[in-house]
């Protein structure tokens, strides 16, 4: 790990004039991924701004009939809260499916948005990787990709975005509010945050210098039946192959957010206008311009399968 | 306030080895150096690093107060057993797969290897040792010897301090991915026990009689 000076922030908008003002800087909550990729050296911050003392670790109702989750609020916790488990069962059910006990007891709410690809090549310093070193080319297009994206990726780059939580906000139409250094607050909807990869996937997020999430707003309730369904190589501490979070209404109207097959959740709100017709109109219109590689192409199968899944025991 | 106390090894002995190991492998030894910069800084050579890159940090540790300066680069796992010498808590992959790192911080388990020991200012800590001792074993302690829930033992003490969380967890309601309804209270299932006890790895495979070492403390609980 290299060395890096460390700033504990008194409140957002220190800590964003803090990381704007050095060069090399991360915000660092739960942890979890960035000092895994910090010991690999794959993330190289000379500055570290320490956003664990900003108290925005708590779950409000909003005037409209909503939630308001604090950036700092534990995966563990946004997953156990009443109202999330009564009220928006897949962003409960798509926290529980990611990662271990330990991990969502550390991992915070804005952190897990902004985690970064598993994609193998990214972690492997001695390959080419555009989104880890950029101009140096893409070892995943040609090489070892059964995990990697069908739809959404670039020649440059086809990592996937590894977020469970990030795709149930997305069905659920999150928003986030963030703070810039000139205390500026703005809120961005999921789908905004993430940039697709083109010619540079090391640009992830429409984040500016410095801006930080403080907090991520879940609409009033739509009810519906809400499920996350994910399939991996284990049951249990393993990324998406294919996953889908759904909420279908009892007309058999609804919504649809995959994740596992894009460098974002992906959703497209005409392709969902097809879901009385069943799974596979829906992924003929989402995953038409899907563009996969010999080793993934099973994913735009399953995916029309786990969706069909997923419809059946919705009881569509 | 505990004394610092180091290990009989010195930055000397190190070098040697590493540099033997590198000389084994055909690697040049200044090569093996620079490519693995020491994150642990012993106390000795804290003074010779610039103040930015430093913290000083104070935290209990199984009831008992802490106050030490630290790289900022130094995980809390490296802090218990390099500076505390609290080497109960193991390092497995250092990467948050294993689990063999587990330890409570604030009442929740967590891998210490993916944290910072700078990040955790006021915090209460618990470890293996703060469990139970060999003459006043923790319950979870106890069944795991009764039920042999080991074979090499490495992972050991991570997986009592997760199989002890976890009855906690699920006795607080916390749901998991095998949890079927999210409304009412949770049983203590063989599943959930599995699932909440996957981000523990035991490569001796002595899962089977874990899950019956944790079943035997569910059983004392109830």
């Amino acid at each position: 790990m290299r060395a890096f000076s460390l700033e504990r922030a008194s409140d957002p908008q220190q800590a964003a004039k803090s990381a704007a003002s050095h060069e090399n800087s991360k915000f660092i909550a739960g942890g979890t991924n960035l000092i895994d990729l910090m010991k690999l050296e794959i993330e190289t911050p000379t500055h570290l701004v320490d956003v664990t003392q900003l108290g925005l670790d708590k779950i409000e109702e909003t005037d409209e009939g909503g939630l308001r989750i604090g950036t700092l609020v534990s995966n563990t916790d946004l997953a156990a809260d009443d109202r999330v488990r009564r009220d928006y069962p897949v962003l409960t059910r798509a926290l529980v499916a990611g990662a271990t006990g330990q991990l969502r007891n550390k991992a915070t709410t804005g952190g897990n948005f902004l985690q970064r690809t598993r994609c193998p090549y990214f972690y492997d310093t001695n390959m080419p990787c555009n989104k880890r070193n950029p101009g140096s080319g893409c070892a995943a297009i040609g090489g070892y990709s059964r995990q990697l994206a069908v739809i959404g990726g670039s020649d440059h780059c086809i990592a996937t975005h590894p977020s469970d939580m990030a795709v149930a906000m997305r069905v659920l139409d999150a928003e986030l509010e963030t703070v810039d250094p000139d205390g500026k607050t703005r809120s961005i909807a999921v789908d905004d945050l993430y940039r697709l990869p083109g010619d540079t996937p090391e640009k992830e997020t429409n984040l500016k210098p410095g801006e930080v999430i403080t907090a991520v707003t879940l609409p009033k309730p739509v009810g519906g039946k809400q499920i996350y369904y994910k399939v991996r190589d284990r049951s249990s501490y393993a990324f998406a192959l294919v996953s889908v979070a759904a909420i279908v209404q009892p007309d058999g109207t609804g919504r649809v957010a995959l994740g596992g097959v894009a460098p974002k959740p992906w959703r497209d709100e005409e392709a969902e206008k097809a879901l009385p017709q069943g799974a596979g109109a829906v992924m003929d219109t989402l995953l038409a311009d899907a563009n996969p590689t010999d080793d993934n192409e099973f994913k735009v199968p399953l995916a029309k399968r786990t969706l069909a899944a997923v419809l059946q025991e919705a009881g569509n | 306030m505990s004394k610092e106390k180091m290990f009989e090894i010195n930055r000397r002995d190190l070098m040697i080895v590493g540099a033997a190991t590198a000389a084994s492998t055909g690697l040049p030894a200044t090569a093996y150096a620079e490519a693995t910069p020491e994150a642990v800084v012993k106390p000795d050579d804290l003074a010779s690093l610039d103040d930015t890159l430093k913290s000083t940090v104070s935290f209990t540790v199984n009831g008992e107060k802490h106050e030490l300066s630290v790289d900022n680069r130094t995980t809390l796992l490296d802090a218990l057993r390099e500076r505390m010498q609290l080497t109960g808590t193991k390092k497995g992959c250092d990467h948050g797969q294993c689990g063999a790192c587990t330890i409570t911080v604030n009442g929740r388990r967590i891998n210490s290897c993916l944290t910072l020991a700078a990040l955790h200012d006021g915090d209460e800590i618990v470890t293996i040792e703060g469990l139970g001792q060999p003459d006043n074993l923790h319950p979870m302690q106890a069944a795991f010897i009764e039920h042999d829930g080991y074979q090499c033992g490495y992972c050991t003490p991570g997986q009592i301090c997760s199989a002890k969380e976890t009855l906690e967890e699920i006795k607080a309601g916390i749901p998991s991915n095998v949890t079927k309804d999210l409304s009412g209270p949770i049983e203590a299932t063989d599943d959930e026990i599995r699932e909440r006890m996957s981000g523990n790895i035991c490569r001796c495979g002595a899962y089977s009689n874990i899950l019956a070492a944790i079943n035997d403390v569910k059983g004392q609980n109830a």
